[in-house]
This record gives structure tokens, C-alpha cells and sequence, in this order.
């Protein structure tokens, strides 16, 4: 067994832990393949048990003897572990960074681990393109499914089933294929019933700096309009960089070649640019000694809320083309791997309810996410802790989290979960005993039987044991599209997230439960008053006089 | 009537800067009071705004469309309208600006005013709040505090109230010794008594020490009033001016206690920043909520330099400094800043709602503020109150379970305290009151909110929840403190927040009263009326439910 090579020395007693807002813990730490465990002795155990997955960093510190590691996790927590003996710690220490970073995805702990629970439905079939198909069907016939990709040699990131124009046969798919980043052709995203308009998705065309053309890729965008009708292409990059990817064979639709799109530039950032923003954001949060003016000047500087604003702007924007001008949309930035993913995933939250439910979201995160190919094991690989030069990070997904919890706190009651569920994928997509977000795409995935080897996140959270903590009790089904501000005095800090580990939530759980309190006691009030109102009506049908002496 | 130029103006534009479309046409008319605007759509929609809550009217150069002119509230609503004739736009201008400035007491809108009540119960109004009571509520008189007569017909401070409260062990001349000691004769007097350590909050303004001076009168009321805390063997002397202020005041003659003629102090400076700086401050907030199209750093830029949140921090830290030392310490504390107004006033009353569930009560709210008001407040607007109520607000996000009152309430009360419509906020301190006859020619406030309280009503509070009892320990790290959109983002109604967590949960609770209703209608079951009570009173219901068939 590979592990126990890695793991020096196995158990040191008598370790304490400190932890902010939490009383300090002494105890016995244990490591394992996969865990950092501290339990204490006492009987009503207070342990500690830490994925290694979920350890961004560590640092050592000396005093005498006395060695401390503090340990950075991608979940933001910061922990403080003082170790008595030299040794113990620094074999400690060497150990858990050995376990952290592990290169193997097989040797991730989603392949040892068992669940405890029964799989009642297995979450690998959460999502069915072959089911999500036939939904379309029902509404339009303007689409087929097509199995160009079945092999993932067309587009090595796209899924093996993937919604199409139904006058655009395969063989033009996969010219159009040529003509775009990394194969990832015009797709379907969302079909909006309520006018029948569409939100398409791909990556910059390859125009180069020769202006390049591709007769099928402007056919098969075509075909997505109705006759006479504009359509709008949105441009997650500026125009500058958009002109800057020419030089390395990328680029934007000429309007020449596309005269039936207006192309608009928007400005979210590149991916390198937002794991230096998370870094900073974080930093600045876990400084408690900042004074007033210190710690706006850092918020600012960190740039994180604007990221949140722009991203959340330009999912505005497609969801207005679409809704309010009734014009078809196709989202790409350059990989259309990030950016265009939180831009077509916001825009349906804001634009469809049945994304606003749990069932719906977690469709979302399959559809628009994993089956998408955003990169979560790159992208995840590292969290704000992160030293040293990033390579592929990036806080995408968090970032779309962001934005779908600043429409949450809009909109508290349009939605059927709350906080909870998104700081849960935020850990999971970072660490988890699930293989759901292990890999880079569908291929990856399939070449890992992760379906075989791993449970899925879905499996677990779709239990109603677990759903539940993860009810908005405020939820009242909205069939609206719901518009959130996206004004600066209305994004907040993300504090669930960011603070999360920076103050005591005692205060504010007790809210949570008032809240449930509140409406279950009112659900349960109803429900007696129906019965009684039922049994009322039975005594006055029967007309017996239940007269007592 | 006289100032009115033109009563009524049409096919006036209100225009909505954030959103252009919201935009609407209507019909505007000057009343002796108010400035209407009634929309022409079919709903007619009124816009009611009150002459002496207007702070300042804009006009701004004739273009083709018309005549812009805005009006700022003193509750920060901001209104934009473009007139179609510059001339009426002048008339208007010229009419508001006079109508909003009151030459003289007998013009203020609460003068006027008459919501036809009969003059028995203006005056049982007016008895609504105690100030006597109120001290009775806190053990006062006791064996060790008792009213004294020093003041009466204010001979010894005319901005105090007649009737003080004092050691009983300060003897008349020590009283009136220490009245000449301190900066308009503003003594030390009781402001808070904590039953459950016997410590308490006393207030005065700063003594006349410049650099030698010193008053043996002086010195025994301050030992007076620690030895009226019987377990303690020092007090607190909080100047909650910055040090550098307080020895700026020692070469007029004034400044601070000298720590070696008062036995057993201990000074401690706090650095709340004067009401110059505050005024500056706040404006500099309200342009930031002004600005048009602010990007994310425009506006935590602008909220940085504005200075406001570390204001308020400020204030809450200075209230959380005075609450420990008397709730964790038993140690009483003096509270002065110059003349013992603005921030006395303020660090007392946020020590008191830390200290002291009733004042996070409707009625405890109302009493903190007119004590706060009664005592001196300067004659200059000043955002003293702002601050107080905003701290207040502050403390609800950390504490959302421990406020009788919701976010309504304390707008309500701000837009209150400015408009004048109700007498008690005119004048600056008790004599001025009085010689104004206040009580037979205005009317209060208090009544009419307490009648609407369920409007004002958080549904988490409730009276057995441990949020509400005992003392509130608050975070105070910069991070804690948010932007107050409810208050400041108000300039333009499109950023109002979409949905309320609070209205719905109000509902949901008022339909469960209802329900409770007719379950008892059907089962006459005795039931507790309050509605906070509800998840108790439920078990009993289900017991009887049971019972009944």
C-alpha cells in the first residue's frame, strides 16, 4: 500500500488544536490515506477529520520543542495543530503535504471510499440528454441530437450527446468543429419556451489574424434565428482582448460574416486574473486586525465584487436579449470552458424557475457544468492558500456561486434551496468523497469509470435526509423571470463563504431556525384546520345529532 | 399659503435614473405641507413629500425636454423632476425652498398638524413615555440613587431636565459644586443603573480642569458615584473624544480629569470624531448612494473615503467598551465628550441596547431615544441620531433574533425625527419644551407608532429567546460592518430590495393567529394570544386536539 510509505509517523498524542471561535481541543492525531483525524479523549468527542484533498497549504513554526503546523484548507478554514516533539511534527508535516498533493486522480479518496448509506437513486443518472431531449421535443422541432461527438474526437471537452440545428447534418458539425477553440462548435444551451428563443454556447471562432471563415459555422448559427430575426453574440471578453487573441490564431465573428448577429463585448476576467482576486479577497478577510479604512481598501482591491458584478451583469444581459427582445444568444469567450459557462448557467437561473429548485440546479451543475467541460480538477486543484506560481486555478465555479447566492439573498423566497447547498459544492468541487467533480470532462470521466468506481455527490445529497438541510423554508414557487440589481450597493460580500470561519454563526443559525419554526408550525396549524374543516363538513352530511347526556 | 406660486403644475416628468422606463408622467401641486405628485397612469399613484423634510431643492439649466429639478430629502429620498416651463420650474423652486426653511417655531408643520385627536387624549399621548417610569423600571430610587431638586426651574443646567438623578450620598453643595465644575453646568448625573451588578452609566460634559485647575466638589461626586457601586473599588471615566481633541480643549480652560486628584479613576479615551467630521462624513455617503452608474470600486472607494462605517465602528466600539465594564467588570463608568451631547449621548444609548433587552423593544427604543433627544441635543443638524439608530441596525444583522423592531422601524423613527410633524423632536432640551407648550399645541409620535407596532414587528423576535435576554456581545472587526442600503441606497426607488424575508415571514405568522383562531373557534381551546408564543402554545393545541375526538 502505497500510503503507508508516505505516512511517517502515524499518531502523536497529546496534540492540541486551535480553531477561531472554537474552544481548543487536546487530543490524539491519526493520519490516514486520506484523513487527518483528532479526536480528543474526552467522551463527548470532539474530532476533527480533514480530507488531506482539502488542505491547500501548510506552514511549520518552532518553539522549543513545541512544533505547530497551520493548516490551510481550500474550504478557506485556517487550523492550528501544536505537536509536542520536533520530529513528530516534522514528520507530520512532510506527511500531510506528501497525502495533499497526490498527482494521481486514482489515488483521489473518491475511489476508496465507501458510503454508509443505500444508493437509492444512483446520481450518476441525474441527467439524461436522451430525457432532456425529449422535454424539447415536446416544444420544438427545430433540434436534433447528435452523436458527431460519440467518440469525443470532434471536441474533446463536449459530451458524446450534444443539441443541435436539425438542418445542420454532422458533416458540417464537425467543419464548424475546426473553425472553433478547442472543437467547441455553436451548441444548444437553453431554449426559452415562453418565445421560443435560444441561448447557444461555443468558443471563439479561429479567425486568426488573416480573418479567417467558416461558411457551416455561419450556417449552423443561422439556423438558430427565425426568419428576419437578429440575434445577438455576446462576447464574454473585451474587445481589446478579443482583437489580441487573433494573434494566436483565435478571434471574434466579423460583423461582415455575420450580419444577422450584433456582437457585444463584455469583460469578465481570465481565469489567472480571478485566483489572484480570491487570494487577495481571502487575505483580507482573515485579517482581524484591519482597521476600517484597511479593510474596504483591500475588499476593493481584490476586485472580487467587481468580478461578481460583471459576470452577474453579462448573465443579465444574455437573459434580456433573450426574454425582452426576443432574439436568440450565442455566449463564448475563448476556451468557452469558464466565463461562458457562468454566463449561460446564470442566465436560465434567471430565466427559468425549474433552475431555482434543487433538482433543477443540480441538472444545471451536470448540464452546464460537468457534461460542459468546465475543468473542475484544474481549476480546483488549488484554493485561496496557494503558493507558488498558479498554474490552471481558478475560482470559476465559486464565482458562480457567488452570483447565484447574491440572486438568492434578491430573491430569498423564488428559491427551493438556501446558502447551504451552494457552500456544499463549493467544498465538494474542491474536496470531496464523491467523484462527481473529478476530472476535466466527460471523457476524462468515462476513462476513469468514475461512474463504476466512485459514488456520485447526487447519490448523498438527493436523500431526503440530507435534502433537507438544504430547504429554503421562504420557497414559494415563482414562475417568473426574476431580475436581480446588479448595483454595487446591492452585491454584498459573500460572508457564508468568506467570513465563514471569521465569526461565530451561532446568532444567525438560530434566525434559520426561527424561520423554520415559524412556517412549520403554520404548515402544521393548516393542516389541522383542513382536517377539522373535513370533519365538520362529514358531522353536517351525516346530520347525526352526537348529543351526549 | 403666501409662498405658494403656483399650486399645481402639469405633465411633470419623475424621472428614474437607474432605470429610465420606470419613468412617469404626472400632475405636481403644492400644498401648504406637502409637495404632491400624482401620476397620470390609471392607478394614480401618489407621491406624498412633507415641505419641512426637504433639505435642499436643485434646479438645473433648461434643455429641450424641459426644466430639471431635484429635491433632497433629509431621509435621503432624492426626487427628480423635469418641468415642462422653466417658468414654473422657478415657481416651484422658489416655493420650496421657502416652505422647507421655517423662519420661526410657529411654522413648523407639527404646529399645524392635526390628526383629529380631542385635547383628553392629546394629553394621555403625551403621558405615553416616562421618564420617571422608566427610571423606576431600572430600581431607581434605591437606597443609593435618588431624584434631586437641584435643577428644578433649571437654576444650576437649563439644557438639563429639571429632575436628576444622583448618588444620595452627594450632598447639595457637592451637587452644585461639581455643576460649576463642568462645561455648562452639565454635573455628572445617572443615565443607566445595571441592576444585576450595581453598576451604572453616568453622564456629564467635560470638567473646566484646563491645565491645573481642580474641584474638591467635583472629585466627591465622582467618588460619590463609585461608591454607590458597592463592590467595586474604581470607576471608568470615558472621554470618548480622540486625546488629542481633549488636550486641545485644556488651553480653554476645559479638557479632562487629571487621574491624580480623582481617586480611584481610570481615564480611558475612546476617539469618536466631532460633529463636523461626522456631517462631512455622512455627506460624503450620501453622494456615494448619488453617484450614476457607480462601478464596484467607485463605490467601496467611495465608501472608504467617506470615513462613515469607521465612524460607526467607532460608536459601537465605545458602547461595547461601556457595556463590558459595567455588565463583565461591575465597574460604573462616566461618560462626557465636550459638552456632553452628541457622542455622551450616543455611547450611552448603544451601551444601554447592549446592555439591557427592553431598549431592543418598541418601546424600549422609544424611550433610549427621547432620553437621548431630551438631553441637550444642539440646536445644528447634526447625524448624532443617524448614527445611534444605524448602530442599532448594525447590531440587528449580527443579532437577528434580538430586536422586537425590524429595519421599517427605525426608518420610520429617522424620517420622524427630521420631519417635524410631530412635537417630539422640536426644541433642544426640556426648558426650551416646555416655554414652547409643546404638549397643548403639538402632538406625539409615540402613540401613533405603538398603534401601527405590528408594521414594525420582526417576526424571529420573541420574548424567550436567548438572543433577547442578557447582555449582546457583538463583533466589532471591520468586516462585520455593512453599508445600510435600507437607509442610504434610497435615491432611487429601483434598488429597493425585491423580496422581504421579514414581510413574508409576517404573514406566514398572521396567518397562523388566524388559523389558532378558528382552531380554538372550533375546539374552544384557551390560547395564549401571543403569537410568539405560537411553537409552544402548538404542543398544548395538539394535546387538546387529540382529546377533543
Amino acid at each position: 500500500m502505497e500510503f503507508a510509505e508516505l505516512i511517517k509517523t502515524p499518531r502523536v498524542d497529546g496534540v492540541d488544536l486551535h480553531r477561531p471561535f472554537m474552544p481548543t481541543v487536546e487530543g490524539t492525531l491519526c493520519l490516514t490515506g486520506h484523513h487527518l483525524i483528532l479526536s480528543s479523549r474526552q467522551d463527548n468527542t470532539e474530532e476533527l477529520w480533514l480530507l488531506h484533498a482539502n488542505i491547500d497549504s501548510i506552514e511549520k513554526r518552532f518553539v522549543g520543542s513545541l512544533g505547530t503546523i497551520i493548516v490551510k484548507c481550500k474550504d478557506l478554514r485556517v487550523i492550528q495543530l501544536d505537536i509536542p516533539g520536533m520530529e513528530e511534527c516534522l514528520n507530520i508535516a512532510s506527511s500531510i503535504e506528501a497525502l495533499s498533493t497526490l498527482d494521481s486522480v486514482s489515488l483521489m479518496y473518491p475511489f476508496f471510499y465507501r458510503p454508509l448509506f443505500e444508493v437509492i437513486e444512483d446520481g450518476w443518472q441525474l441527467f439524461v440528454p436522451e430525457e432532456a431531449f425529449k422535454d424539447l421535443e415536446s416544444m420544438t422541432d427545430e433540434w436534433r441530437l447528435s452523436e458527431v461527438n460519440k467518440d469525443f474526437s470532434v471536441c474533446p471537452s463536449y459530451p458524446s450527446l450534444l443539441t443541435v440545428p436539425k438542418d445542420i447534418d454532422d458533416e458540417s458539425l464537425c467543419k464548424a468543429a475546426s473553425f472553433r477553440h478547442g472543437g467547441r462548435f455553436p451548441v444548444l444551451s437553453y431554449y426559452h419556451k415562453k418565445n421560443g428563443m435560444v441561448m447557444m454556447r461555443a468558443a471563439q471562432p479561429l479567425t486568426g489574424t488573416n480573418g479567417r471563415r467558416c461558411k457551416e459555422d455561419e450556417k449552423l448559427i443561422n439556423a438558430t434565428l427565425c426568419a428576419g430575426k437578429r440575434g445577438y453574440i455576446i462576447d464574454t471578453r473585451t474587445i481589446a482582448v478579443a482583437q489580441q487573441a487573433k494573434a494566436r490564431g483565435g478571434g471574434f465573428e466579423q460583423e461582415a460574416n455575420y450580419p444577422q448577429w450584433r456582437r457585444i463585448h463584455k469583460a469578465i476576467e481570465r481565469s489567472n486574473v480571478l485566483q489572484d482576486s480570491l487570494i487577495k479577497l481571502v487575505e483580507a478577510c482573515n485579517d482581524q486586525s484591519h482597521s476600517m479604512d484597511r479593510w474596504l481598501s483591500k475588499l476593493e482591491a481584490s476586485n472580487w465584487q467587481s468580478n461578481v458584478k460583471e459576470i452577474l451583469t453579462t448573465a443579465c444581459l444574455a437573459a434580456q436579449c433573450i426574454d425582452r427582445e426576443g432574439a436568440s444568444v450565442l455566449v463564448h469567450g475563448t476556451e468557452g470552458t469558464d466565463s461562458t459557462l457562468q454566463v449561460t448557467s446564470l442566465a436560465q437561473i434567471i430565466l427559468d424557475p425549474a433552475c431555482r429548485t434543487i433538482r433543477g440546479f443540480e441538472v444545471l451543475i451536470e448540464r452546464e457544468w460537468l457534461q460542459a467541460g468546465h475543468p473542475f480538477q484544474q481549476r480546483c486543484a488549488q484554493s485561496a492558500y496557494s503558493n507558488g506560481k498558479p498554474r490552471s486555478e481558478a475560482p470559476v465555479f465559486l464565482l458562480f456561486l457567488d452570483c447565484v447566492w447574491q440572486i438568492l439573498r434578491q430573491f430569498p423566497c423564488s428559491f427551493q434551496f438556501n446558502e447551504n447547498l451552494l457552500i456544499m459544492f463549493f467544498e465538494h468541487a474542491y474536496a470531496s468523497q464523491f467523484g462527481t467533480f473529478l476530472g476535466n470532462c466527460v471523457a476524462e470521466r468515462v476513462k476513469l469509470q468514475l461512474s463504476q468506481k466512485t459514488v456520485s455527490l447526487w447519490s448523498w445529497v438527493n436523500r431526503p435526509q440530507e435534502l433537507e438541510r438544504f430547504l429554503n423554508p421562504l420557497y414559494e414557487p415563482n414562475n417568473l423571470v426574476i431580475w436581480p440589481s446588479v448595483a454595487p450597493q446591492s452585491l454584498l460580500l459573500w460572508e457564508g463563504v468568506f467570513l465563514r470561519w471569521n465569526r461565530s454563526t451561532k446568532c444567525l443559525d438560530e434566525a434559520c431556525q426561527e424561520m423554520v419554526h415559524i412556517i412549520e408550525y403554520n404548515k402544521e396549524l393548516q393542516n389541522k384546520v383542513n382536517s377539522l374543516r373535513r370533519q365538520l363538513a362529514q358531522l353536517e352530511t351525516e346530520e347525526s345529532p352526537l348529543q351526549t347526556p | 399659503m403666501e409662498h405658494i406660486r403656483t399650486p399645481k403644475v402639469e405633465n411633470v416628468h419623475m424621472i428614474d435614473r437607474l432605470t429610465p422606463r420606470k419613468s412617469t408622467v404626472g400632475t405636481l401641486y403644492l400644498s401648504s405641507t406637502h409637495t404632491i405628485f400624482v401620476e397620470n397612469s390609471e392607478a394614480r399613484k401618489e407621491t406624498w413629500v412633507l415641505h419641512s423634510l426637504v433639505y435642499n431643492v436643485e434646479r438645473f439649466p433648461t434643455n429641450p425636454s424641459g426644466s430639471p429639478l431635484i429635491i433632497r430629502c433629509k431621509n435621503f429620498h432624492v426626487y427628480r423632476l423635469l418641468i415642462p416651463q422653466e417658468r414654473d420650474c422657478l415657481d416651484v423652486l422658489a416655493s420650496l425652498t421657502r416652505l422647507s426653511r421655517p423662519e420661526c417655531y410657529g411654522e413648523l408643520f407639527c404646529f399645524s398638524f392635526n390628526p383629529n385627536l380631542d385635547k383628553e387624549l392629546r394629553e394621555k399621548a403625551w403621558g405615553f413615555i416616562d421618564l420617571k417610569a422608566e427610571f423606576n423600571r431600572m430600581g431607581i430610587p434605591s437606597n443609593l440613587w435618588h431624584v434631586t431638586a437641584a435643577n428644578h426651574e433649571y437654576r444650576l443646567c437649563d439644557t438639563y431636565p429639571s429632575e436628576l438623578f444622583v448618588p444620595k450620598s452627594a450632598f447639595p453643595a457637592v451637587i452644585v459644586g461639581s455643576a460649576k465644575f463642568r462645561s455648562r453646568g452639565r454635573l455628572p448625573v445617572l443615565s443607566y443603573f445595571h441592576r444585576d451588578t450595581s453598576a451604572s452609566i453616568c453622564r456629564s460634559s467635560q470638567p473646566l480642569s484646563g491645565f491645573s485647575a481642580r474641584s474638591s466638589d467635583d472629585e466627591q461626586m465622582l467618588q460619590a458615584i463609585m461608591k454607590s457601586n458597592p463592590i467595586s473599588e474604581f470607576m471608568y471615566v470615558v472621554d470618548t473624544r480622540p486625546k488629542l481633541n481633549a488636550m486641545a480643549n485644556r488651553a480653554a480652560g476645559k479638557g479632562y480629569e487629571n487621574e491624580d486628584h480623582y481617586t480611584n479613576i481610570k481615564l480611558q479615551f475612546i476617539g469618536i470624531e466631532n460633529i463636523h467630521v461626522m456631517r462631512n462624513s455622512q455627506q460624503k455617503l450620501i453622494d456615494v448612494g448619488e453617484l450614476a452608474a457607480p462601478s464596484m470600486s467607485d463605490f467601496l472607494w467611495g465608501l472608504e473615503n467617506s470615513g462613515w462605517l469607521k465612524h460607526i465602528k467607532a460608536v459601537l466600539d465605545a458602547g461595547v467598551f461601556i457595556a463590558k465594564a459595567v455588565a463583565e467588570d461591575g465597574v460604573s463608568v462616566l461618560v462626557h465628550c465636550s459638552d456632553g451631547w452628541d457622542r455622551t449621548a450616543q455611547a450611552c444609548s448603544v451601551a444601554s441596547v447592549l446592555l439591557d433587552p427592553y431598549y431592543r423593544t418598541i418601546k424600549g427604543l422609544m424611550v433610549i431615544i427621547m432620553y437621548a433627544h431630551l438631553d441637550g441635543d444642539p440646536k445644528e443638524v447634526s447625524p448624532v441620531m443617524d448614527q445611534f439608530l444605524e448602530c442599532v441596525w448594525q447590531l440587528m444583522q449580527q443579532f437577528p433574533c434580538a430586536f422586537e423592531f425590524n429595519e421599517r422601524f427605525l426608518i420610520q423613527l429617522h424620517t420622524h425625527i427630521y420631519s417635524c410633524q410631530y412635537g417630539n423632536f422640536i426644541g433642544n432640551c426640556q426648558k426650551e419644551r416646555r416655554d414652547l407648550r409643546l404638549q397643548e399645541r403639538t402632538h406625539s409620535l409615540w402613540p401613533h407608532l405603538w398603534e401601527n407596532r405590528a408594521e414594525y414587528t420582526n417576526p424571529l423576535y420573541r420574548t424567550d429567546h436567548s438572543q433577547t435576554q442578557g447582555v449582546l456581545k457583538p463583533l466589532t472587526t471591520a468586516y462585520c460592518f455593512k453599508f445600510w442600503k435600507g437607509m442610504y441606497g434610497r435615491a432611487e426607488k429601483s434598488v429597493a430590495s425585491h423580496q422581504s424575508p421579514a414581510d413574508c415571514l409576517n404573514a406566514v405568522r398572521e396567518e397562523s393567529q388566524q388559523l389558532e383562531e378558528e382552531l380554538s373557534a372550533h375546539q374552544e381551546v384557551p390560547r395564549e394570544t401571543d403569537a410568539g408564543q405560537g411553537i409552544h402554545t402548538h404542543a398544548y393545541i395538539s394535546h387538546m386536539y387529540h382529546q377533543a375526538f
